[in-house]
């Protein structure tokens, strides 16, 4: 139900707070291009949404039209506008400098009403309108709050999370569900909310908080309240009751001759509380037979202490069958499902949307008692960005059992020795990214200056990173790569490897022919471990001559199924320019043609790295196409295809995979899979397992994670895997695993 | 589990020692009596014919007497207890041998005769010890023997003078087995042992509460009725209380409130389980009162409750929406937030102590209402039988329980309520001392 704020009087005591510490414009961006707003007022916190376009460099390539010597194709910066979602969280205090500011700076806006929901919507509803001019159009509370969840459930992949106090990572991440449905969405504002959500919505039932929190947390409930131990003097073996549960919630307090403390009292009632809705929920879930509970409301809000509670009670009560999740942008929803609501007509459920890291603050960022210090710097702002992306993602159709694939390798929130290892690894490595973006602009002399506020914005990334791991979901080496992608994008660095990855095409195409007719002289089984070789050592020049076996060497289970029937189709998902991609998987890719296998080859939409993008590989592929009549004749008779995989980062998620890819991978009966390179085979995949055969291959780059797996700086991996119940072509399906 | 009488003030000593007090003096005239504790006339034959005693009625005919005959040898000695020892509440009861002819008068030893008269004669015992008079099943016949069963209750922080009572009237030269149920039975029993020299014999308390239900709904066969509900729960001006008839009780659920909550689904006598439980019983509304409002006990705590008015002090739908929240179908009257009024300044400052004290009955009755109404859907029982002293003299619980059985399940739950409300499980621990199972 709505939240309601403490009494207007004593919100005197935050005027003080009233000025913005931060930029604003730095809180409210893009506000000049802002369309469609919403707002959610809580009884203390503020949430606004609206939706805007940025306008940021791209990356394009373009072949020439003739034959120039010059180089390989045209490189141009082009200015791309997109959409992105704004969403702010601010303490009420604010509310009137925030609008002020919003008034002064909204040019572009044709709107005419903003949406509005929440307990205090009420409330301000004059000085909204007054204002900014804009209508107040109030929607329902619990419809807004099951639109939002719904959609941050659908385009945030690390959204849920279950709260474990006691152990290493107090966070684990869950994945989603490819049907989000059904659940129940337990909503704990002044009073409760319950309610089930299918496709359609249904209800069953409804029934000044920091510093009461603050108490608890300090308190000892068992002198308030009368435990099992208190009438039994230890446990009640026969019903497994134990000696410290709460047998009377402030049972004592009526008998005891002494007062208790507030802490005491403020604990008591938090314990009883958090039992209440806890044992209502499970009793509930039960009775629908439902097994994901998300909590979400302002007694939630980010306090581990209800969190702790709730997840305590509800594991209690379920004897464990029931987890209790929480959400990551918990807060939010109200706002998202207010604004959709009124961005009806853009229809924005038709596209994927992905969490921007460079514009978001992290869960817990400004959170009070995690974080003091933290508060103090940022202010109390909170912020969540959503890019729509330009294609709609979906699951890779070969996932074995979509619901329980994790992308990632390693989760650097439960392994701290890693995390640590990768925070400096991605430390160090700044000063030279940095200095490679400012060479790809060498002509904009205000590309140093942007590049130090890169430099300022992932820096700081990293340090909230290493204090708080889980605010973007699990910490891994892709959120990590992913979240440097975004803010070199945030400062219009689009593509800092564009010049070195021309060069290095140009330079690989060359060689190309020479590659393919020595790979030709080759006998048949010379040349499969020659083509195996050849992707294998794509981007590593210091090779050499790495002796069998390999570190994971499943090479000759390959070479035996080469020798049976061809595969029908391949989706070969590749890694870098030049080389790699020219003289190791084009030739391979050759070779499965020959043998009658259809290849997909997919890259990324975006750049990322020296990562050869779908652009790129089109132009290469043409160039490749003229020189060599197989795969001249493999595009001509369509049974070569190049499609985009959705994603701009150097590692791969095959939950989240462009729809044509999807299409495409249905439509010609895919039965081998194909990963390349460390991003995408193993720091992600590597685990990852699928109903076709498959293949993941790299070399560790990296003496620390070779060390890891058990091996030496440049050891290979080299996994083939057959899906358990799968024919083979021989009984190896038991590929081996680094320990 | 429940509620004390008579908060105590001073020290522990003279808390139950009638020996040095003047006992209250008994109305003994049937006049004097509710009509429910009339019970002068025999009726073995209908307790006989309920078909589902499981062990004696009330009779004193000559048939029972003859077979009664035949169980004297194992017949336990005098005198019989059975005792509950509750967080808040320790229930007492006591078999009253009526039948003592005069050669037993002369046999009997007078420790034994003291203890009698020293309960029997009294209605309170020191300050803090009740026995409800209105409550006593006379003609009863238990074992063969024929008397009155009664019914006492003390609150736990007092057992320490109970003991000393025991020790002082030599209880343990009786050599009688001393049967209790409750926390208390495992918490004091080497007090039991060390304070007063006596044995306890410790009883299941869940497995005592439903013996105790089924035998005292038993015996009670005729008079008032021991089970009721309420009609019309609806309708506050024709909300009246009906008497029930248990027959084929199961399934049932038992919802005992004492300190906290128990909520079991009884399926026969000896099938059944503990589906869930709540802290928040009858201890939470007296503990909450007594900080909100200051007070001591828990008559006083109803007392409040009976003038005040929760809604000034809950938020309901209707202070939200102004009246019905349509869309999911809940009353403008529907409690949105309990207490969710109290977050304001104003609205603290013009509640009473009788608001705070009603609103708190409100919430932890509706609360009991909610989780028992989700137990009986998930369980699929439409019975509910709400018992524990949480409902003593506690008529506005009874009826929002009523309400809410009724309103929330649109007719298909019935709440139901019995006489002895928190005696069940002293009166189960009884029966085990008469016919060990």
């Amino acid at each position: 139900m709505a939240e309601c704020g403490r009494a207007d009087s004593s919100s005197t005591t935050h005027t003080m707070d009233k000025s913005i510490t931060l930029p604003p414009d730095e809180i409210f961006r893009n506000l000049e291009n802002a369309k469609r707003f919403a707002i959610d007022i809580g009884g203390s916190l503020t949430k606004l949404a609206y939706y805007s376009t940025v306008q940021h460099k791209v990356a394009k390539v373009r072949s020439f039209e003739q034959n120039a010597e010059v180089s390989l194709y045209e490189i141009s910066e082009q200015e791309e506008v997109t959409a992105r979602l704004h969403f702010i969280k601010f303490e009420n205090a604010y509310i009137e400098t925030c609008l002020d500011f919003i008034r002064d700076h909204l040019v572009n806006t044709g709107t005419k009403v903003i949406k509005a929901t929440g307990g205090g919507a009420h409330k301000f509803k004059e000085l909204i309108e007054r204002k900014l001019g804009l209508k107040v159009d109030k929607e329902d509370e619990m419809t807004c709050l099951i639109r939002g969840c719904n959609f941050v459930l659908r385009n945030i992949p690390h959204e849920a999370f279950v709260y474990a106090k006691h152990a290493d990572s107090e966070f684990r991440f869950q994945t989603t569900h490819p049907d989000i449905f059904p659940y129940l969405l337990v909503n704990i504002g002044s009073g409760v909310s319950i309610v089930k959500v299918t496709t359609k919505r249904r209800i069953f039932r409804t029934t000044r908080f920091d510093e009461l929190l603050q108490l608890a947390s300090k308190g000892q409930h068992a002198s308030v309240d009368m435990l099992v131990r208190d009438i039994y003097g230890g446990s009640y073996g026969s019903l497994g009751l134990t000696g410290d549960l709460i047998a009377s919630s402030f049972g004592k307090s009526a008998t005891a001759d002494k007062g208790f403390s507030k802490e005491d009292m403020a604990k008591s009632l938090l314990h009883m509380i958090s039992n209440d809705i806890g044992q209502l929920a499970c009793l509930y879930a039960k009775l629908h037979n439902l097994s994901r509970v998300y909590f979400g409301g302002f007694f939630i809000r980010g306090h581990p202490v209800t969190m702790h509670t709730i997840t305590y009670s509800i594991n209690f009560f379920t004897k464990g069958e029931v987890q209790a999740l929480f959400l990551r942008h918990e807060g939010y929803l109200g706002a998202i499902g207010a604004f959709l609501k009124g961005a009806e007509e853009d229809n924005p459920n038709q596209y994927s949307w992905g969490e921007n890291y460079a514009g978001s603050s992290g869960l817990m960022s400004v959170s009070p008692e995690m974080n003091p210090m933290q508060r103090a710097r940022s202010g109390t702002f909170d912020m969540l960005e959503m890019d729509r992306l330009e294609r709609q993602l979906v699951n890779l159709p070969l996932l074995q059992d979509p619901s329980s694939y994790i992308p990632d390798t390693m989760d650097l929130t439960e392994d701290a020795l890693a995390r640590e290892y990768w925070l400096s690894c991605f430390e160090e490595a700044l000063d030279g990214v940095v200095k490679r973006a400012v060479a790809s602009q060498p002509d904009i002399p205000e590309a140093i200056e942007r590049s130090e506020k890169f430099r300022q914005k992932y820096r700081h990334k990293l340090q909230t990173l290493r204090q708080q791991p889980f605010a973007y979901g699990s910490l891994t080496v892709r959120s990590l790569l992913d979240t440097r992608e975004h803010c070199l994008n945030e400062f219009n660095f689009p593509d800092p490897y564009s010049k070195i990855k021309q060069r290095e095409n140009d330079m690989a195409l060359r060689y190309y022919q020479k590659a393919v007719k020595s790979l030709e002289q080759l006998s048949w089984e010379q040349r499969q471990f020659a083509l195996v070789r050849g992707v294998l050592a794509g981007n590593v020049f210091d090779w050499g001559a790495k002796a069998r076996p390999w570190l994971v060497d499943s090479y000759d289970q390959w070479l035996q199924r080469l020798k049976g029937p061809p595969h029908k189709c391949a989706l070969f998902f590749v890694d870098n320019s030049g080389v790699d991609i020219i003289l190791g998987v084009m030739p391979f890719v050759r070779e499965l043609l020959s043998r009658g296998t259809e290849v997909v080859l997919a890259s990324n939409s975006g750049p990322a790295l020296n990562d050869v993008t779908n652009g790129e590989l089109q132009i290469l592929t043409e160039r490749i196409a003229a020189m060599d009549p197989v795969i001249q004749a493999g595009l001509r008779d369509d049974r070569l295809t190049l499609v985009q995989s959705g994603s701009s980062s150097p590692c791969l998620d095959l939950s989240r995979l462009d729809k044509v890819l999807a299409m495409v991978v249905r439509e010609r009966q895919t039965d081998l899979v194909i990963i390349e390179g460390m991003g995408r085979a193993l720091h992600t995949n590597y685990y990852a397992r699928l109903s076709c055969e498959s293949l993941k291959t790299a070399v560790i780059k990296n003496s620390w994670l070779a060390e890891r797996l058990g091996g030496k700086l440049f050891s290979v991996v080299f996994k083939y895997e057959v899906p358990p119940g799968k024919p083979s072509q021989e009984d190896s399906s038991a590929p081996s695993t680094p320990s | 589990m429940a509620h004390n009488g008579h908060q105590r003030g001073g020290d522990d000593d003279d808390a139950i020692d009638g020996d040095d007090e003047t006992p209250t003096k008994q109305p003994r005239s049937d006049d004097e009596l509710p009509a429910s504790c009339r019970r002068s006339e025999p009726d073995g034959e209908a307790a006989a014919a309920g078909g589902r005693a499981p062990s004696d009625g009330r009779t004193s005919n000559s048939t029972a007497r003859r077979r009664s005959d035949s169980v004297k040898k194992t017949r336990p000695p005098f005198p019989w207890f059975g005792m509950d020892i509750g967080g808040t509440l320790v229930k007492l009861v006591y078999f009253e041998p009526k039948d003592i002819t005069a050669e037993e008068e002369q046999e009997e030893v007078e420790n034994l005769k003291s203890i009698r008269r020293y309960l029997t004669s009294n209605t309170a015992y020191g300050t803090t010890g009740i026995r409800d008079v209105h409550l006593e099943l006379q003609d009863l016949t238990l074992c063969g023997r024929t008397g009155t069963l009664h019914f006492i209750r003390f609150p736990t922080h007092d057992l320490p003078a109970f003991l000393q009572m025991g020790r002082s009237k030599h209880f343990s030269s009786l050599h009688t087995t001393l049967c209790a149920t409750g926390g208390g039975a495992y918490k004091f029993e080497s007090d039991f042992r060390t304070m007063a020299d006596l044995q306890l014999h410790k009883l299941d308390e869940l497995d005592c509460l439903i013996r105790g239900v089924l035998y005292i709904d038993s015996v009670v066969s005729r008079g008032p009725s021991e089970c009721y509900y309420f009609e019309n729960p609806t309708d506050p001006d024709r909300c009246v209380q009906r008497p029930y008839t248990l027959e084929n009780p199961y399934p049932l659920l038992l919802v005992n409130i004492g300190s906290g909550v128990s909520i079991l689904a009884v399926y026969s006598e000896n099938n059944y389980k503990r589906v869930t439980g709540t802290s928040l019983g009858g201890g939470t509304f007296l503990g909450l009162c007594c900080l909100l409002t200051g007070c001591s006990t828990f008559e006083e705590a109803l007392e409040m409750a009976s003038q005040g008015e929760s809604t000034r002090v809950d938020k309901l739908v209707r202070d939200i929406y102004g009246g019905d929240y349509e869309r999911f179908g809940l009353p403008g009257w529907a409690v949105a937030s309990s207490f969710g009024n109290m977050m304001s300044k104003e609205k603290r400052e013009s509640v009473s102590k009788a608001d705070l004290a009603r609103a708190t009955l409100v919430t932890i009755t509706n609360n009991i209402g909610s989780i028992t109404r989700m137990c009986a859907l998930n369980e699929n029982i439409e019975r509910v039988v709400f018992v524990g002293n949480f409902l003593r003299v506690n008529t506005l619980s009874m009826k929002l329980l009523a309400y809410a059985m009724d309103y929330w399940s649109k007719g298909q739950l019935k709440a139901l309520f019995l006489q002895h409300e928190g005696y069940f499980g002293a009166v189960g621990a009884l029966l085990e001392l008469l016919h060990p199972s």
